[in-house]
């Protein structure tokens, strides 16, 4: 493609088979403890 | 769902649902952007016309590149999450999270304080043994199957309270093998009381610490004084500088607060970094908006011009061989969270609560106060559970004006908290926090694509 680029990423429509184990970090916990932001956590899947 | 935008010289499409991140020329950008709303031979005449050295050839090209892109699910995705979300908070009943306020007492008079000096609009306490105790057994007796428990030791000041925060850290180590746990410490502190021995301390079973400093220091004195008006910055800038030399690479992060005074905020993000400190975090303040430093509707181009500042700078230093990370810019595009993440909201009240001295639940540490939030006790669980019910509804569709917006599986929703303080209702749209929250994703995308084209 020579105008458009696509940088690798997860492709998130997938997680929606093996995700939602929740061992992930509270979202706010951490850090900011004043706003929700989740894209910045970091995925802690172990049987993905 | 698209957003495309451009920043810093990127043009930058972001298919939300699938995750994908596009760079493109300024011909794709036109034709990604007409794509949906107009023929192809619409595209090909208007972009034909606007760009002299483009042929219909080189439109019917990319117009098929778009197609292939769409096709293979990573171009105007749909979006199929909604019931995912209703459906894993309905059956997911386990809380995985603590915000231990060992101590609702603070050694500095910060007017900006939410916690109202740490008092949170109640008396001063200090967190017994037994009841912070309870807490961690409250904890594991709810937690099912997840291992990974996260702690914060909050305040006020949780330093405070000192011993009782060491005794909790030994009794939770005492008993996580056993329950199958592995707790992850935070502590929340000031700095006020920092020395050698709490310094060994946090750095052996903190996973994490959070630092409180507001930047330049003319900017952190004007709010972080003492009980006499006195600042604190002198004190504890060494003291964090001793803890953090000595964290041998675990989290921490400096954390500060910008308010209506310094709305030339990233002056005190580069003050924090040049002073050493790499893992950085700066928030707006959450005050009432008749408060004298809260951000004003003047001040939101500002901001947002500050957060682009920010970027570009920190770009800059990275290729300098001086970087430093922000909080809010941490994307991990290749393993950031899966969607059950993106569309369940921060968790607040039902798999993260707060815990106040007197072993009361409440659904964050921003409700604390708030009694008709507060949810039950330590000893007998949650009784208010219209109250959690509330929560539980909480994802990134709840509220009618987050279907059409690009940034809701970045932001879950967004933050009960704010959404209730500016509107009355956890369900209510906080409109000054989703300005910033986009444009701060929208910078930190940049970023990555910035990265990718460097390499």
């Amino acid at each position: 493609m020579s105008r458009i680029k696509t940088i690798e990423t997860k492709n998130i429509t997938e997680t929606v088979k093996n995700g939602g184990c929740g061992e992930c970090q509270t979202s706010c916990q951490s850090a900011c403890k004043t706003s929700c932001g989740v894209a910045n956590q970091k995925c802690e899947n172990t049987k993905k | 769902m698209v957003h495309q935008y451009k920043l810093n010289g990127y043009n930058i499409v972001l298919d939300t649902c699938s995750g994908s991140v596009h760079t493109v020329d300024d011909v794709a950008y036109d034709i990604i952007e007409a794509y949906k709303n107009s023929s192809e031979q619409e595209i090909i005449s208007a972009v034909t016309a606007k760009y002299s050295d483009i042929t219909e050839n080189d439109v019917t090209e990319c117009l098929e590149d778009i197609k292939y892109l769409e096709q293979a699910g990573k171009l105007f995705s749909e979006d199929k999450y909604e019931n995912l979300a209703y459906e894993y908070k309905n059956n997911t009943n386990v809380i995985k999270a603590l915000c231990l306020h060992v101590a609702h007492t603070c050694n500095l008079n910060c007017s900006y304080c939410f916690a109202s000096q740490g008092k949170y609009q109640g008396d001063r306490a200090l967190m017994s043994f037994e009841v912070g105790k309870q807490a961690f057994d409250f904890l594991i007796a709810n937690s099912g199957t997840r291992r990974n428990l996260e702690v914060d030791f909050f305040g006020g000041e949780p330093l405070m309270n000192w011993d009782v925060v060491k005794q909790l850290v030994a009794y939770a180590r005492s008993v996580e093998k056993e329950a199958g746990k592995n707790f992850r410490f935070t502590l929340t502190t000031n700095g006020m009381l920092i020395d050698d021995e709490i310094i060994e301390f946090l750095n052996k079973e903190m996973s994490n610490v959070v630092l409180s400093l507001d930047g330049r220091k003319e900017v952190h004195d004007k709010f972080r004084v003492d009980y006499a008006g006195k600042g604190s910055y002198e004190k504890i800038v060494p003291l964090f500088k001793r803890l953090v030399d000595s964290r041998n690479g675990k989290d921490y992060y400096m954390r500060g607060t910008f308010t209506h005074h310094n709305v030339d905020f990233t002056k005190d993000i580069f003050h924090m970094a040049d002073l050493g400190f790499t893992e950085l975090s700066m928030e707006p303040v959450v005050c009432s908006p008749d408060d004298p430093c809260a951000l004003t509707q003047e001040d939101l181009p500002k901001v947002k011009e500050q957060y682009e500042i920010l970027a570009k700078e920190m770009i800059k230093r990275k290729k300098e061989g001086r970087p430093f990370t922000f909080y809010h810019y941490m994307l991990d595009l290749k393993n950031g969270p899966c969607i059950y993440k993106r569309i369940t909201g921060c968790g607040s009240g039902t798999e993260y609560m707060a815990v106040t001295p007197w072993g009361e639940l409440f659904p964050c540490h921003q409700f604390v106060g708030d009694e008709k939030y507060s949810l039950g006790d330590i000893w007998n669980g949650v009784k208010n559970t219209e109250a959690q019910d509330k929560f539980r509804k909480c994802n990134a569709y709840a509220r009618k004006e987050c279907k059409d917006c690009w940034a809701k599986l970045y932001c879950s929703g967004g933050c009960a908290a704010n959404a209730y303080h500016a509107t009355g209702d956890i369900n209510g749209i906080y409109e000054y926090g989703c300005e910033l929250f986009k444009k701060r994703i929208e910078c930190a995308v940049m970023m990555q694509v910035a990265e990718s084209e460097e390499n």
